[in-house]
């Protein structure tokens, strides 16, 4: 589709030779003739390290090339020099927003190597802490997201009941952010004692807070326009891609590895997957929502496991003061907020590690950004690049 | 008033100063250069738990032309120096740096081929902020201090020739 | 059908060795083939999704056993008969974590890749997810892939030259600092 104009007579007949017709295409123009706009490595979409580098025509993108590395810090390498226990604070630098669930990887991973089966009170604790992570990890996710188009109030509302959840971690293993939870062999640490008068009411503001940011955002116009139809992606591209996580249960694919392949005691709970079906801005949001739901309905329920146990039910099994695991490769992945959190660890039968590979969830999702944007506009990239929540950490290890 | 309240410490100018610090010092403009955990703490100053605006941090610039402290909270690797350097130049006179963390202290838990060991090396810091990561209660505190020094600064004085000498030797 | 005799009855003459730890599977294909044992295992076996792609470097594993081996030599007092068994292993591994989406079974597929000859073909072809994955083993380790679109470093800079996760390079580098050209104004 082309339209041409003319200017005649205006600014002198040279002028007026080359204003005599401009012609606006809107179909594929050459190499070249696009802008070049570099969003990042330092921008105000608060992610992080993230650098896009995108061809525009006008508004709309058509190429867009991520560039990471940006925080690689060597941690894989830096594995293979540490012992299995000095790791563990590392794996907190991960994926930094839900911590504890980088944690509870990793620790069930060198059980795993080691063939250990940890007691069930610290299954249930590891639980609990897992899910709360969950919840905090997509309570930022959905209040960055907000900031990113513009609607401010709900992150201010989220951030609050994420203090909430701070505060919990803090009574229990003494980090809020950071937490290094839990050791190889189990739990090191029983429920705090304040904990048991904090949950009932704390459930009832994560909800409340949910409530409220459910009525500002769902059915807002503006909210939906932003939302909705963009960055829709089908489900067998997604597979293709490696996807996991809130991204495939956006685009419709059921699957959580809670459900496939339970580990700790989630098999002994009853919850709902959400997914949504066309795997758009708006379908992630509201998995993420639905998945809060979820995981305070998880989290009662394996409360109410934990009540059954008797009160000096052992949290931790007996592990060496050095641990040595036999020779063997293994790889064990959980279902940590982003996706499928692995980890893949070499032993040579010494006290270090001898290859530790993690695979994170937002490294496959980061990949098909190209394919995610193209044909979009440039507010549609950004709303993107904060639906995949991609944690830089985690991207670049 | 004569020449000496130009060319000494007359009272003209140390008011004048007192006025120019008065003013700095209760609206630092902060620049959130966050890149990792340690940017999870400081948007949690930023936001209603620990209020930052109160200090006077109420605009926070997202471009660096704007703001007066540059807030570094987390890992700088070894690619991204360049951009640090890049963003400090571009930022406008009187400009302030605070290191939050211990990666950007000193290169933190992470002594490896990729991370650069402290931005100290890289960029003149005035408030250093030990932690991993450190208390929003910590990044407060840092930005009082910074306020402290700023009142302590004598912007007026011929000491800045010295200053900015010093600067230079950065680039 | 057991997982083990499944994989043996697709693969027949490919399988060249196998190994299960702790319910793990993993077994070893040979490098020229290995675009078509993943092909096979996609579409015969089920395996329709790729987990991750990696490299292993067993520089130090080797390192280590032939320590052993020379000790144990000294001991027993054997020269003659062991020196001609003395083969240098190929040096590194690049391993395949596959993963059956309907019967939820995993699947690590590992090739070695000697020194001397550092190319694999890429699989980007099967699953796209083998994009950035390959670029990081080429980054961290050397190993070229014929075939893959935009074969450049990942997670370390473009004019940086060494490979940061084989066993030879020190943990805290060689002092390599990143410069770029333009005048900071």
């Amino acid at each position: 589709m082309s339209i041409q104009f003319s200017l005649k007579g205006k600014g002198g007949k040279g002028v007026a030779k080359q204003l005599e017709t401009i012609c606006i295409t809107t179909g594929p123009v050459e190499v070249g003739d696009y802008v070049t706009l570099n969003i990042g490595p330092i921008h105000p979409a608060m992610h992080g390290t993230l650098r896009v580098i995108t061809k525009t025509d006008g508004e709309t993108i058509v190429s867009a090339k991520p560039e990471i590395g940006y925080l690689h810090r060597g941690v894989e390498k830096l594995g293979e020099n540490l012992t299995y226990s000095q790791f563990l604070p590392i794996t907190d630098r991960l994926n930094y927003c839900s911590a504890i669930c980088n944690n509870v990887a990793y620790e069930m991973a060198v059980e795993k190597l080691l063939g250990l089966q940890v007691p069930p009170k610290a299954q249930l604790i590891r639980m609990i802490m897992m899910e709360l992570a969950r919840i905090a990890d997509h309570q930022v996710c959905v209040g960055i997201l907000g900031v990113d188009l513009g609607a401010l109030t709900p992150f201010f509302y989220l951030i609050i009941q994420r203090e909430e959840i701070y505060e919990i971690f803090e009574w229990h293993h003494g980090a809020r952010l950071t937490n290094s939870m839990g050791a190889i062999g189990g739990v090191e640490a029983d429920l705090p004692e304040r904990f048991h008068e904090k949950w009932p009411k704390l459930r009832d503001t994560i909800r409340k807070a949910n409530d409220e940011t459910d009525k500002l955002l769902t059915h807002n116009r503006i909210w939906m326009d932003r939302t909705i139809g963009v960055n829709a992606f089908c489900a067998d591209d997604a597979l293709n891609w490696g996807f996991t996580g809130p991204m495939l249960r956006a685009c419709g694919v059921k699957r959580d590895l809670r459900k496939e392949e339970p580990y700790l005691m989630y098999d002994e709970v009853n919850f709902e997957i959400p997914t949504g079906k066309h795997g758009d801005v708006f379908d992630r949001y509201m998995v993420r929502m639905l998945e809060m739901e979820e995981s305070v309905k998880i989290i009662d329920q394996a409360y109410a496991l934990y009540k059954e146990l008797p009160e000096d039910a052992p949290l931790m099994k007996k592990v060496p003061k050095i641990i040595k695991p036999p020779e063997g490769q293994i790889y064990h992945a959980i279902e940590s907020p982003n996706g499928e959190l692995g980890f893949f660890i070499k032993s040579d039968g010494s006290d270090k590690p001898y290859r530790i590979k993690i695979r994170p969830p937002c490294y496959m999702v980061y990949q098909a950004f190209e394919d995610l944007v193209k044909g979009e506009m440039i507010s549609d990239l950004i709303a993107c690049l904060s639906s995949l929540n991609v944690i830089a950490g985690e991207l670049d290890r | 008033m004569k020449f000496q309240a130009i060319q000494g410490e007359g009272w003209l100018l140390t008011k004048a100063e007192q006025l120019i610090n008065w003013g700095r010092s209760r609206s630092p403009w902060p620049f959130p250069y966050g890149t990792a955990c340690c940017g999870i703490e400081l948007m949690c100053a930023l936001a209603s738990g620990y209020d930052m605006a109160r200090f006077g941090a109420e605009r926070v610039a997202f471009t660096p032309r704007q703001c007066d402290v540059l807030i570094e909270a987390g890992t700088i690797t070894k690619k991204m120096v360049p951009v640090l350097k890049r963003i400090y130049a571009q930022m406008a006179e009187p400009k302030w740096v605070i290191a939050v963390g211990a990666c950007a202290c000193s290169g933190g838990v992470f002594r490896t081929y990729s991370t650069q060991q402290g931005i100290g090396s890289v960029i003149p810091v005035d408030i250093y902020i030990p932690g991993c990561p450190p208390r929003p209660e910590g990044i407060l505190y840092a930005l009082l201090k910074l306020i402290d020094k700023i009142e302590a600064d004598h912007p007026l004085y011929k000491q800045r020739p010295k200053l900015i000498e010093a600067l230079e030797a950065y680039k | 059908m057991s997982l083990k005799d499944r994989v043996a009855d697709i693969l027949g003459k490919d399988l060249v060795a196998l190994n299960e730890f702790r319910g793990d599977l993993c077994i070893e294909v040979p490098k020229g083939r290995i675009v078509q044992v993943l092909a096979k295992l996609k579409e015969e076996g089920g395996f329709d999704f790729l987990s991750d792609l990696f490299g292993v470097d067993n520089l130090d594993l080797y390192a280590k056993a032939a320590k052993k081996k020379k000790k144990s030599q000294e001991e027993s007092e054997d020269t003659g008969e062991t020196k001609g068994k003395e083969s240098v292993q190929p040096r590194f591994e690049v391993i395949y974590l596959l993963l059956s989406l309907s019967t939820n079974e995993r699947l690590q597929v590992m090739v070695r890749v000697p020194e001397d000859d550092l190319e694999l073909p890429t699989v980007t072809g099967l699953w796209k997810a083998a994009n950035w994955p390959e670029r990081e083993v080429f980054d961290m380790f050397g190993i070229r892939f014929k075939g893959h679109p935009n074969l450049r470093r990942l997670l370390m800079w473009d004019e940086f030259q060494d490979h940061p996760l084989r066993k030879d390079y020190p943990l805290e580098g060689k002092g390599e600092e990143r410069h770029l050209n333009y005048d900071i104004a």
